[in-house]
């Protein structure tokens, strides 16, 4: 459970370990972008985490970081192509990210620094827990660019919902900064002190 | 668009850092000071103009008429990855001086997403030969400009007083931020006014 759950706050791949950036800013600005980018990326941390472990031992040393290299972009392709083929809209809007997925850092990472050297069994626990850990990160980065900036919540459109929440007032008065570039910029500067004060103050009580 | 345009495009308007979010990684972790973030803009400017026409030829001469064109990360990754091993091994043979002043950012350009995604911005463009050569040219340029400027504020901020929590990566990418409303005055309206 503790290999679970460390994906949240203590290890959060975004905010503490500083992994994955580029993605998680560039996609942020809607929510929904956020949960299709972290859905993709959860699949490719899975399935690598898992070949990894699998192959651990029949993979030559020397050529350990392209064989992981292969494995990763094999993933990312089926996530690409999946992608193209049932939800279109979405492949449309994250654009070259989703190809991007491939030199995410989070994911090279843990193939390297866990699946390698664990089992199948914690290599999947670790991957879902990272996997949540970016999910959460860049769903509270959207969530608060896409309310400040935008005043709405894009969700999925379901039935007579058509997937977007306005909020009262923000909408007729968004501040359009904080959905441009600069405003993820200064909304990740001030997550990151966040976490920052939250794990020092984590490991004051442990003292 | 002409080659004075896609260099203005990549430099400025939509510098690959500061309004596509590409390369953060070492944006933030190789600015600490100033030759450190020339080293590492020179050596990803160097690597990207190359990785543009080698990606370019790739998808054109081969995976286009063979069909294969749904292996393309895989191709690009590969060849990026090799790439930077192989510029890395020729720098350390025949310049020991630019080994030295670029080879230990050389390794972690792999990573760097800026080069994988302008090789697919370039693609997806549908610029050609010489267009994908300029835009990898002038994205590495944007790139360059971007880290000397953050390392140049990050200097300076040693200096200054910061709160606690805002010490590091924190008060980087705020100033970061600052620096990208900058570059908000950089937009299409200027690339017309100047290219007519």
């Amino acid at each position: 459970m503790r290999e679970f759950t460390k994906g949240f706050v203590r290890e959060n791949p975004i905010f503490i370990l500083m992994l994955g950036l580029c993605p998680a800013l560039a996609v942020s600005t809607q929510v929904v972008n956020a949960l299709g980018m972290s859905a993709g990326t959860i699949f490719v941390l899975l399935g690598s985490n898992i070949m990894v472990s699998l192959l651990k031992n029949f993979i030559p040393d020397e050529i350990h970081i392209p064989a992981y290299i292969v494995i990763i972009a094999t993933f990312v392709t089926l996530v690409d192509l999946l992608m193209q083929a049932y939800a279109p809209g979405l492949s449309k809007s994250l654009g070259v990210f989703v190809q991007l997925i491939v030199v995410n850092c989070i994911i090279l990472g843990r193939a390297e620094a866990f699946a390698s050297k664990n089992t199948v069994k914690d290599s999947i626990m670790d991957a879902l827990s990272m996997g949540m850990g970016f999910f959460f990160g860049l769903t509270l980065i959207a969530l608060i660019r896409e309310v400040l900036g935008a005043g709405t919540i894009t969700l999925f459109p379901m039935g007579s919902f058509d997937g977007v929440i306005e909020i009262p007032g923000l909408v007729s008065a968004p501040v359009r900064i904080i959905s441009l570039s600069a405003g993820a910029l200064f909304v990740v500067g001030y997550l990151k002190a966040m976490f920052n004060w939250i794990s020092s103050r984590a490991s004051k009580e442990e003292f | 668009m002409s080659y004075f345009a896609i260099l203005i495009t990549y430099i400025f308007i939509s510098n690959l850092i500061l309004s596509q979010f590409l390369g953060l990684c070492p944006f933030i972790g190789v600015s600490k000071n100033v030759e450190s973030a020339v080293g590492m803009g020179f050596a990803v400017t160097f690597v990207m103009s190359i990785a543009s026409l080698v990606t370019w030829a790739l998808y054109h001469f081969i995976l286009l008429p063979l069909g294969l064109t749904y292996l393309q990360t895989i191709v690009f990754i590969l060849t990026i990855a090799s790439l930077v091993q192989l510029v890395e091994m020729v720098v350390q043979k025949y310049s020991p001086v630019l080994y030295k002043a670029l080879g230990i950012y050389l390794p972690l350009i792999t990573t760097n997403c800026a080069v994988m995604g302008i090789a697919l911005i370039n693609i997806n463009s549908g610029y050609n030969v010489l267009e994908s050569f300029t835009a990898g040219i002038a994205a590495g340029m944007g790139f360059l400009l971007a880290i000397v400027l953050m390392s140049a504020i990050r200097v300076q901020m040693e200096t200054e007083k910061v709160p606690r929590f805002l010490k590091g990566a924190p008060i980087a990418f705020i100033s970061g931020g600052l620096m990208a409303m900058a570059f908000m005055a950089f937009d299409k309206a200027l690339l017309n006014n100047l290219v007519g």
